[in-house]
């Protein structure tokens, strides 16, 4: 009798012993990972909500009286715009290519940067100037290099154009500013990936006759696709968000504004707050949808994960 | 890739050599470009020449003769630094909690804060605009610190997490085991391991608030608080008629300074800092 009253208060004091301990890892947790958390919420949860509700109103600062709840007017405007279009498909058009020639030069000076013989160092520190200057600055450098008479570009092509004004030469140098200053980004993290390729097995292909670009496709590359996508994924939605460089160098004359420029035009410059919070949510989703393609198509790994971290 | 795991030959050498410049110029070339021109005078200012012809220090002396300018990056050196404090100590917190503690709601955190690092900055504009114009921190230094911090806490918390996973941490109990107190073993065994890794944060955060343009024009209207990369934009020389290509390089050229030193000191954490959060196979 003793023995089965016993017992069930042995276990339960043991189990709420066990359960104390947990719950003060947990409170610690809890009270360390709180204020970041409260930060990050107030100035992104928040707003995204409140962004949201915006778009569903007609909100023009310049007439303020108008303000009412119009439903997804606004996104029909926005989507039957042709400006829009023109400015997503100008987007799309610098996010393709400017990451494609990315990964290319940035797999590059990887290799370079892991298997230099001399000056590792120096090519390491230089290789971040881009990464860490500021972009608007180097965006500046661009525009003047590019500027008729004070460039030393001005006259690569063709003596006397501007090729800032012209819309397809002036994407060119957009493309061209993105890829100078990310390369060095993309370069660090496929690096990364390239310090896992084991030496034995390039050592063991090399042995049985694979030439240096066959070890490159059949070993190193399929070893750091992990690597790749990641450096893809983040470098995809970075670009789609290009808006420093277009701002500087054409400002989004002759059709070279992105999605981000006719956000901020239609807010800061058009003071529309309903149509500009319409255009927010829109590129939202839209990076929403690259991510979400990113992971369940190609399998992207989400970087720094819990998963991943195990590995 | 020539010679793996065999003695290098001169040859290769030369070839690696070469390689080596080509990056260097790479680098190099936009960055010395707008330091030419911020030498340049303003006679020869547009001759198209790379190496300045005649030099001077004039566009310098006259940016700092502004109180545009200077203005400008006192709000950009302050602004940063109080962006940068705060979220490394929120950051060393979480990610101290992420990489030793157990508790319900760590992957929630881990996820929230992913999605805030791909998270398309100009969303965020428009409803802030309205907020801090409603809570008066428009065109004030916490309306740019609040989201400098936010988007710099992911950056944070995945580079620190990394770090402190790598710390030995049975060290601090050997150190307990030794009869040193909890505060003494802190001091002594955890902090100077975990140093490195905070301090590398704290540049790469640094260099991302430095670097934000989007914010600093759309959540700024004035002097006030408007940083250096805002102020660029805006800069029309000290008179109307002025080009001011001189006077922005030279802007630029001052920004671009503590880049490089952090980049020539810190190279190595640099580096690590940012392979470390990112891919680990």
């Amino acid at each position: 009798m003793t023995r089965t009253l016993d017992r069930p208060v042995a276990r339960r004091a043991e189990r709420k012993g066990l359960s104390e301990g947990k719950k003060a890892e947990r409170k610690l947790g809890w009270m360390l990972c709180a204020p970041a958390a409260l930060v990050m919420l107030a100035v992104t949860g928040y707003p995204i909500v409140y962004s949201v509700w915006l778009s569903l109103q007609r909100y023009d600062l310049r007439f303020p009286d108008q303000r009412q709840f119009i439903g997804i007017d606004n996104y029909v405007t926005v989507l039957t715009n042709s400006y829009w279009w023109m400015a997503f498909g100008v987007t799309t058009l610098i996010t393709v290519i400017s990451v494609a020639i990315e990964l290319v030069l940035g797999m590059a000076l990887a290799i370079v940067m892991h298997r230099t013989l001399v000056m590792r160092g120096l090519v390491r520190t230089v290789a971040l100037i881009p990464y860490g200057i500021v972009t608007v600055v180097a965006a500046f450098s661009w525009r003047y290099a590019w500027t008729q008479d004070t460039g030393y570009l001005a006259d690569l092509f063709a003596p006397g154009a501007a090729l800032l004004t012209e819309r397809v030469p002036a994407l060119g140098i957009i493309i061209l500013a993105e890829v100078w200053k990310t390369v060095p980004f993309m370069a660090l993290l496929l690096m990364a990936g390239l310090a896992l390729v084991p030496d034995d097995l390039l050592k063991a292909a090399s042995m049985d006759g694979a030439s240096a670009w066959q070890r490159f496709v059949k070993v190193t590359v399929p070893v750091m696709k992990p690597a790749i996508l990641v450096a893809l994924l983040f470098r995809t939605l970075d670009a789609f968000r290009v808006f420093d460089n277009i701002f500087v160098l054409t400002n989004g004359a002759q059709q070279t504004g992105s999605v981000s420029m006719q956000t901020y035009n239609n807010l800061i410059k058009g003071l529309n707050l309903g149509i500009g919070s319409t255009m927010s949510v829109l590129i939202f989703l839209a990076v929403a949808l690259i991510a979400f393609l990113f992971i369940k198509v190609f399998g992207t790994a989400a970087p720094g994960g819990a998963d991943e971290r195990k590995r | 890739m020539a010679a793996i795991g065999t003695a290098a030959p001169a040859g290769a050498k030369a070839r690696w050599a070469l390689i080596d410049i080509l990056v260097v110029v790479y680098a190099l070339v936009p960055v010395l470009w707008i330091v030419s021109l911020s030498f340049k005078t303003k006679e020869t200012l547009t001759d198209g020449n790379f190496v300045p012809r005649s030099w001077t220090w004039q566009n310098y002396v006259d940016i700092f003769n502004t109180t545009e300018f200077i203005r400008a990056l006192v709000n950009s050196i302050g602004i940063a630094l109080i962006a940068t404090v705060i979220a490394v100590v929120l950051g060393t917190m979480a990610a101290y909690a992420i990489a030793r503690l157990e508790f319900p709601g760590k992957r929630a955190l881990v996820g929230v804060s992913l999605l805030i690092a791909m998270f398309p900055q100009v969303s965020l504009v428009s409803p802030l605009f309205e907020m801090e114009r409603g809570l008066g921190l428009f065109d004030t230094w916490p309306g740019l610190i609040l989201p400098y911090i936010t988007f710099a806490l992911p950056l944070a918390i995945y580079t620190l997490s990394a770090f402190f996973r790598e710390i030995p941490w049975e060290l601090e109990k050997a150190a307990k085991m030794d009869g040193a107190t909890p505060a003494q073993a802190f001091r002594r065994v955890i902090a100077p391991l975990a140093a490195p890794g905070v301090f590398t944060t704290a540049i790469l955060v640094f260099i991302f608030c430095w670097n934000d343009f989007l914010f600093a024009i759309s959540l700024t209207s004035t002097e006030a608080s408007r940083t250096v990369p805002a102020a660029l934009s805006f800069f029309t020389g000290s008179s109307q008629f002025e080009d001011p290509t001189g006077t922005v390089s030279a802007a630029a050229v001052v920004i671009t300074v503590p880049i490089i030193l952090f980049v020539l000191f810190f190279q190595r954490r640099i580096v690590a800092g940012l392979t470390s959060g990112a891919v680990k196979g």
